[in-house]
């Protein structure tokens, strides 16, 4: 860690940028006239441009230096942010990227014409401004030319961060003649002075021909930490310049006032003391609530964060695991015994454990939002590719995920968005009709639910088309023509590898990959799928998650002398099976409340010797729409354990998922229940057709 | 790897000097086989296996060891040999195989653990096509040791 390669730092921090930069603009599509968000757009980049420039990055600080002052009409105000020359500084954006990360393979014919075309849309609201422009900016030459008066006001804490406000002063002085005067008032008295803290404001007159610019480069990296007032120095402002000597009256001045009164009496000090402290008191108050103001914005985002290697939280949660597995044999053996000291220190073994866990898994947590911002963009980009306006909201970005998932999330979503607006949106005419608003509307919302997560994706768009996608499906020959289907049950088509019904291929949808992949991930996430449509009003996708990858809830059962687990997320009750539920061996089925529920007896799916226990227990699981009953020997309770795969050794057994190690140390294998089902169908298959 | 284990813990460098190989001797049935000690990562007591259905049969099972849970083979299945009854003497060799370019941990059932002890590889006998159980690719080679012949297996290709 010690070797950091700057342009890596660059890099990175550019990279955070961006999101800001992008998330700035995206929102300004919605809100043109909140200035704070042209304000943190322009500041994110700024700092690319300087950064840049310290960097080596010269093409970056040029091309964005060009970018920066057709921005600048933005932000004076005097043009709108409009849809076009958002997209113009998206793709500069993206332009401004490609630089820093591929500095040689970027062609500057691209930024060019983006430049260009930024140009025109900034010239555009006519003729009229450029003229405008134009003499505002002899109007302002002139007035440059006298020079500048700054009050320069430091946060008080600027000297620990490494900044020098001499050296910017400095930096000042090379502009120009210039002449500095300390503003001391903000000196508080000696017992209440932090020798760390930066007190001193300064007045600085500046006799120099530069522009604003070029004085806000000076003080480009510490414009957070400061209050800087620039006002353009007219003739007579060097009338009201004070004066060298008092400046020195001043300093003299005040040290006199302060002994004076303790010399003619005591009681006097105190009452003097108190305005002052008094004084001393309000700026700093003030001080400490400025910053705050301005950094009100930010702060929500980035909270002190550290970055860790994905790795190491893995492995730090590996340990955590076997941490907890030994707990718990240490309480076993604690609970068997009758030594209450080792009892005692068994339980608070258990408690730290506990806790211990639920740390290592928060700090694994990521909220959702990172994610979603990813999909303004896209969602940005495709409304306006198809010519569909579409309102993009979030909801719950502060839903916190596992890290993993989250990136495992991503390609689902991007899918799942898409066809949300290529499919789900109708297009104007059709919206028109139906007496909709223009704008389509697609909300992407995550909540907790439980042990899991809720992601949603809704549109209100046209619907699905049950007929359609019935057509389709008996066209391909997935179903009969006579058969009677559930509207869920035809939904589910849709989850079908190469299943579309999309008269034409476009560059976004139709080609019927997608869904399946979308189905597939999701399902590896031991996650599922629900989705519920209204024709004319929208579709609703909704992906139900686990928290977490690397734990799972699961109901612990015993088949014979073997134990397994089964993701309590898949168990949907579980009942006992009846003698009369078990006449004969070609009729495996229950009778729940009424519905038939087929079972699949564990026993001779795992090949367990013996016989089995008297009351066999009925565990009633659902797998995508099929409702199964697994016949287990006992059922013994809710175990919360860690996910161990299975070795390479073992890839070839499809029915467990994975293992985990129960308190005794010994190692219970988790069913796999869709796997589990569909080798149960195929052995059943192949019974019926050797039997006919 | 932590040393809180009271089982016999074997860490033997892969010091293989021209024409000698460092190997632990274990017995199976009534053969001896050499595993190369540079594989062998520890020796522990039987525990407890949980068993895998529809796994191939030569790996039953998977053990837990220290937190990893690991497959538990057993190569006197592989070789065709009578299983017999766990014994005092019965351990687990712990060996880190690469099985499509990726660390294997896999346990191998041993009736007995010999010793580790050094072979020679200048003596090493062709591998005879007619007299033997198993199959010849699951052999590396055969060699003398104490005036035995001691089979070394290759562990990647019978588990694989």
């Amino acid at each position: 860690m010690s070797s950091i390669d700057p342009t890596e730092v660059f890099r990175q921090e550019a990279s955070e940028l961006f999101e800001t930069l992008e998330g700035a603009l995206l929102d300004l599509c919605q809100r043109p006239d909140d200035r704070e968000l042209v304000d943190s757009a322009f500041r994110a980049l700024h700092t690319i441009k300087g950064s840049g420039a310290m960097f080596g990055f010269d093409k970056v600080a040029a091309f964005t230096h060009e970018f920066e002052t057709a921005f600048e009409l933005v932000r004076k105000g005097e043009i709108k942010p409009t849809q076009e020359l958002i997209a113009v500084a998206l793709a500069a954006k993206d332009y401004i990227r490609a630089l820093i990360e591929a500095p040689d393979g970027t062609d500057s014919i691209i930024g060019d014409a983006i430049l260009d075309d930024l140009k025109q849309f900034v010239a555009l609201p006519g003729e009229p401004a450029k003229p405008d422009v134009a003499e505002e900016a002899p109007a302002a030459k002139p007035a440059a030319h006298a020079g500048w008066r700054l009050y320069l006001e430091f946060d008080s804490h600027i000297l620990c961060n490494g900044s020098n406000p001499l050296d910017l002063l400095d930096d000042l002085c090379k502009l120009g003649s210039c002449f500095a005067v300390p503003v001391i008032d903000g000196i508080p008295m000696l017992e209440e002075l932090e020798p760390e803290y930066c007190y001193l404001k300064w007045d600085v007159t500046l006799h120099s021909d530069c522009d604003k610019a070029a004085i806000d480069d000076v003080f480009m990296f510490v414009e957070d930490e400061m209050k800087l007032t620039l006002t353009p120095l007219a003739a007579q402002a060097e009338v009201s310049l004070p004066e060298p000597g008092l400046l020195i009256e001043l300093v003299e001045a005040e040290p006199i006032a302060e002994v004076a009164p303790v010399a003619e009496a005591v009681p006097a000090p105190v009452q003097a003391k108190e305005p002052a402290a008094k004084e001393v008191a309000a700026p700093a108050e003030q001080r400490r609530d400025e910053p705050k103001r301005s950094d009100e914005p930010k702060r929500s985002e980035n909270i002190a964060t550290v970055r860790v290697q994905a790795e190491r939280l893995d492995e730090l949660m590996d340990r955590v695991g076997e941490l907890v597995i030994a707990q718990a044999r240490l309480t076993q053996l604690a609970a068997s015994g009758s030594d209450l000291s080792i009892k005692m220190i068994a339980e608070e073994i258990e408690r730290l454990a506990a806790s211990l866990r639920d740390t290592t898994m928060g700090a694994r947590m990521v909220p959702i939002g990172s994610l979603f911002g990813r999909f303004r963009r896209l969602v940005h980009d495709l409304s306006r590719d198809l010519n569909k306006p579409v309102e993009f909201v979030t909801v719950g970005e502060d839903t916190e995920l596992d890290k993993t998932m989250i990136e495992c999330l991503a390609d689902p979503l991007v899918h799942l968005i898409r066809n949300a607006i290529d499919h789900g949106i109708e297009d104007n005419d059709k919206r028109a009709a139906a007496g909709k608003t223009e704008r389509g509307r697609i909300e992407l919302t995550a909540v907790h639910s439980g042990a899991q997560v809720l992601v949603t994706v809704k549109d209100n768009g046209g619907g699905l088309n049950t007929a359609r996608i019935r057509a389709k499906a008996e066209e391909q020959g997935l179903i009969a023509p006579s058969v009677a289907l559930s509207d869920n049950e035809i939904h589910q088509f849709l989850f079908h590898p190469g299943f579309s019904t999309a008269q034409t291929i476009s560059a976004l949808s139709g080609r019927g990959v997608g869904m399946d992949v979308v189905k597939r991930t999701i399902e590896n996430m031991r996650g599922s799928i629900d989705l519920t449509t209204r024709p004319g009003e929208g579709t609703t996708v909704t992906l139900r998650l686990p928290l977490t990858l690397a734990i799972i809830e699961g109901l612990l059962i015993r088949v014979g002398g073997g134990r397994y687990i089964i993701p309590l997320s898949a168990v949907e009750e579980c009942v006992e099976l009846m003698p009369e539920d078990q006449r004969s061996r070609g009729r495996n089925f229950l009778n729940v409340r009424g519905n038939l529920v087929p079972f699949l007896k564990l026993r001779e799916l795992l090949v367990v010797p013996g016989s089995p226990d008297q009351h066999q227990k009925t565990i009633i699981i659902s797998t995508g729409e099929t409702r199964v009953g697994l016949v287990a020997d006992q059922i013994i309770g809710n175990h919360q354990t860690v996910i161990k795969s299975l070795s390479k050794l073992h890839s070839d057994v499809t029915i467990f998922s994975g293992a985990a190690i129960l308190g005794d140390g010994t190692a219970a294998l988790i069913l796999d229940v869709a796997q589990l089902v569909a080798a149960a169908q195929a052995q059943s298959e192949k019974q019926i057709s050797e039997a006919a | 790897m932590s040393n809180g284990h009271e089982q016999a813990q074997v860490q033997v460098q892969a010091r293989i000097q021209a024409g000698s190989m460092q190997v632990v001797m274990i017995g199976l049935g009534e053969e001896k086989f050499a595993l190369d000690a540079g594989l062998v990562r520890e020796i522990i007591d039987p525990v407890p296996a949980t068993m895998v259905a529809g796994a191939k049969s030569f790996v039953p099972g998977v053990i837990n060891v220290r937190g990893n849970v690991i497959p538990l083979a057993d190569l006197r299945i592989r070789f065709g040999m009578p299983v017999t009854e766990d014994s005092a003497d019965t351990r687990i060799v712990v060996v880190e195989l690469n099985i499509d370019n990726e660390p294997v941990l896999v346990g191998v059932i041993a009736d007995k653990v010999y010793e580790v002890t050094e072979i020679s590889q200048t003596d090493v006998q062709p591998t005879p096509r007619v007299g033997m159980h198993w199959k010849p690719e699951f052999i590396r080679f055969i060699t003398k040791w104490r005036e035995e012949f001691v089979i070394v297996p290759s562990m990647e290709r019978i588990l694989n």
